[in-house]
């Protein structure tokens, strides 16, 4: 027994029994993923190549589908129009989710409300925030035009005005920050009490604990939140599908609408796969950049 | 002389302390007043929601905005909910959500103890595609799959056992098959932290893995999966892209669905029926957020951290 190395136990009945229980517990998954991952990802590069609408025979065309994703106006609109909007929107939630957070942490009342509050647009279902929030930008009878009148400002168009459009969809995401702002309440809790006490005992200000000690401390969920935010927000698809359908003048025409267009109105499915490709390949890159660069700036205990 | 300088000392230095008490007492009140501010802001657009389902048409157009509807329009829901079908709609949204909710947390419990208990040839190898899936954005398996579940007949018209509908298959199977690796992973961090000792007495009594899991494993984790369960129904609940590429024919529709269809027709005339509508698709998730609020935090705060 005490001679046997832990990587080269001997196949016994118990082991093989346990391999056997191991794969048809796994089974699921190892079926879904070769099913509905792995499968349809190699499927989609043959697709790729091919011209087909689902009802006649798929058609080899080439590189045409990926020549025409990189060069099509449209195609290119779209991929401004989602880079606009995650370059814009993003770092404006986490300043807002990270400031709430820190405000919630302090010694007011009623933060559990408060709590609740901020959290609740991201449960309500999309196509219903969607439908109030054209409202809410509707130029005649909209509350977005109503509460700025309050101060002086004259009302807008807001989603028929193209200048407009683009910039009214990045702040209707501000309002969805209850995720990221409830992960930073949770980060904001484990920093070591200690930590705090030394700094006020050296003579340190709240500014500057918050600079030195808490920000630091929350690199890494600032990272964690950064990635995922941008990879939805590159994804982001209903709210344009709903309240504008794209327009106007397809300045809200996002990635993934473009995709859904070709893939189930126009049923061009090569196309519409070369787009889907096109779009991995760039929140797959922004990723790996960001886990590159996050060396730089995020701080790891260890 | 000396102790009648020290008790200066402790005087001034009392009243500095009851000074800095003060500011941090005013600035926290300030921070009261800010924050309930924020608070109304961020709860305008839903307040305005529901205030405005029980408005009168002259009401919703009036100028400057009426908050507080004169009497109450009750009526408006009524109308909105007969103006579709929306009790069959609210069925077919539960009947997929239940059939989500099971399915996650059945075959993710399952591959989630086979990744955190048993050891098997390629278990990390599968382990890393899991988490790999991750980050995988929806859309690229959209086309394919759309196919594969076309030349399964499931895009069809028709029913599985007579009853439920084929175009439900394409949307709620891949839960069966445990395609959603953030519960898997979450389930897998919490079975590890169970101590092994109470599977192997139970191994020695002649238990079998299955009974293992559903007579120790998961009673002993009934707070995430809790959490699981709570949010894999709100992805269900809320989910739009799915249902609207396969649920056809109106009879099949969800919740989701019958709102978009209406907000088309609705885009100038009946604000208070559409509002309505959009309040009752809202209320059971309120209804599961207010009762399961522990469970969003915990599985946020946790999942949060998992991912990093």
């Amino acid at each position: 027994m005490a001679t046997q190395t832990h990587y080269k136990e001997p196949i016994t009945r118990a082991r093989l029994r346990e391999w056997l229980e191991g794969y048809l517990f796994a089974g699921p998954f190892l079926i879904g993923f070769f099913a509905f991952v792995a499968f349809p990802m190699l499927f989609s590069i043959w697709l790729m190549f091919q011209k087909w609408d689902l009802l006649g025979e798929p058609v080899f065309v080439g590189l045409q589908n990926i020549e025409r994703a990189l060069t099509d106006e449209l195609a290119l609109k779209a991929l401004y129009n989602s880079a606009f909007y995650t370059l814009f929107a993003v770092p404006v939630q986490l300043v807002i989710s990270f400031t709430l957070a820190l405000a919630l942490t302090q010694a007011i009342k009623f933060r559990s409300i408060y709590r609740a509050g901020f959290y609740l647009p991201i449960i309500i279902p999309i196509v219903a925030t969607a439908v109030v929030w054209q409202r809410v930008y509707h130029p005649d009878f909209g509350i977005m035009n109503e509460v700025l009148g309050i101060f002086g400002v004259p009302p807008q168009k807001w989603l028929l005005e193209p200048a407009l459009a683009k910039p009214a969809f990045i702040f209707m995401s501000f309002w969805m920050i209850g995720r990221q702002m409830v992960i930073f309440i949770a980060g904001l809790g484990n920093i070591p009490v200690q930590l705090m006490e030394a700094s006020q005992i050296d003579g340190a200000g709240k500014l500057r604990s918050l600079f030195s000690i808490t920000i630091p401390l929350m690199t890494p969920l600032i990272f964690y939140n950064m990635v995922i935010a941008i990879i939805n927000s590159f994804q982001t698809f209903v709210p344009s599908l709903i309240m504008t359908d794209g327009g106007p003048q397809n300045e809200t025409l996002f990635v993934v609408l473009n995709i859904y267009r070709n893939g189930f109105q126009f049923f061009n499915m090569g196309y519409a796969s070369a787009l889907a490709w096109e779009l991995f390949i760039i929140v797959v890159g922004f990723t790996i950049a960001q886990f590159y660069v996050s060396n730089k700036w995020v701080y790891y205990e260890s | 002389m000396a102790t009648l300088e020290s008790t200066e000392i402790l005087k001034v230095a009392a009243a500095h302390r009851s000074r800095q008490e003060t500011l941090r007492r005013v600035g926290l009140i300030i921070l009261q007043i800010v924050m309930t501010l924020v608070l109304i802001t961020f709860l305008g657009p839903t307040l305005w929601m529901v205030s405005s389902s029980l408005k009168a048409r002259t009401e919703i157009f009036a100028y400057p905005i009426v908050w507080i509807p004169e009497t109450p329009q009750w009526g408006n829901y009524v109308q909105a909910m007969t103006m579709m079908p929306f009790l069959k709609f609210a069925i077919n949204t539960f009947v997929i959500s239940i059939l989500t909710v099971v399915g996650t947390v059945l075959s993710c419990s399952m591959v989630a103890y086979s990744f955190a208990r048993l050891k098997w040839p390629g278990r990390d190898l599968f382990f890393s595609l899991l988490l790999a899936t991750m980050m995988l954005p929806e859309v690229v398996t959209l086309i394919p799959m759309f196919i594969e579940f076309r030349w399964l007949g499931w895009t069809k018209p028709g029913t599985v056992f007579g009853i439920l509908p084929l175009n439900f298959l394409p949307i709620t199977v891949p839960y069966w098959l445990a395609l959603s690796p953030l519960y898997v992973f979450l389930l897998r961090q919490f079975f590890k932290g169970i101590p092994i000792e109470l599977e192997e007495a139970a191994l020695i009594d002649g238990a079998n893995r299955l009974q293992i899991l559903f007579r120790i494993i998961l009673p002993l984790s009934k707070p995430v999966l809790a959490t699981v369960a709570v949010f894999s129904f709100l992805q269900a609940y809320n989910d739009f892209l799915q249902p609207l590429i396969y649920l056809n024919g109106q009879d099949n529709w969800t919740l989701a669905l019958g709102l978009r269809a209406m907000n088309d027709v609705q885009q100038t005339g009946q604000w208070e029926l559409l509002f309505a509508a959009s309040t009752v698709v809202l209320i059971p998730v309120l209804l599961i957020f207010i009762f399961a609020q522990r469970y969003f935090v915990q599985g946020i705060a946790t999942t949060g951290f998992g991912g990093r």
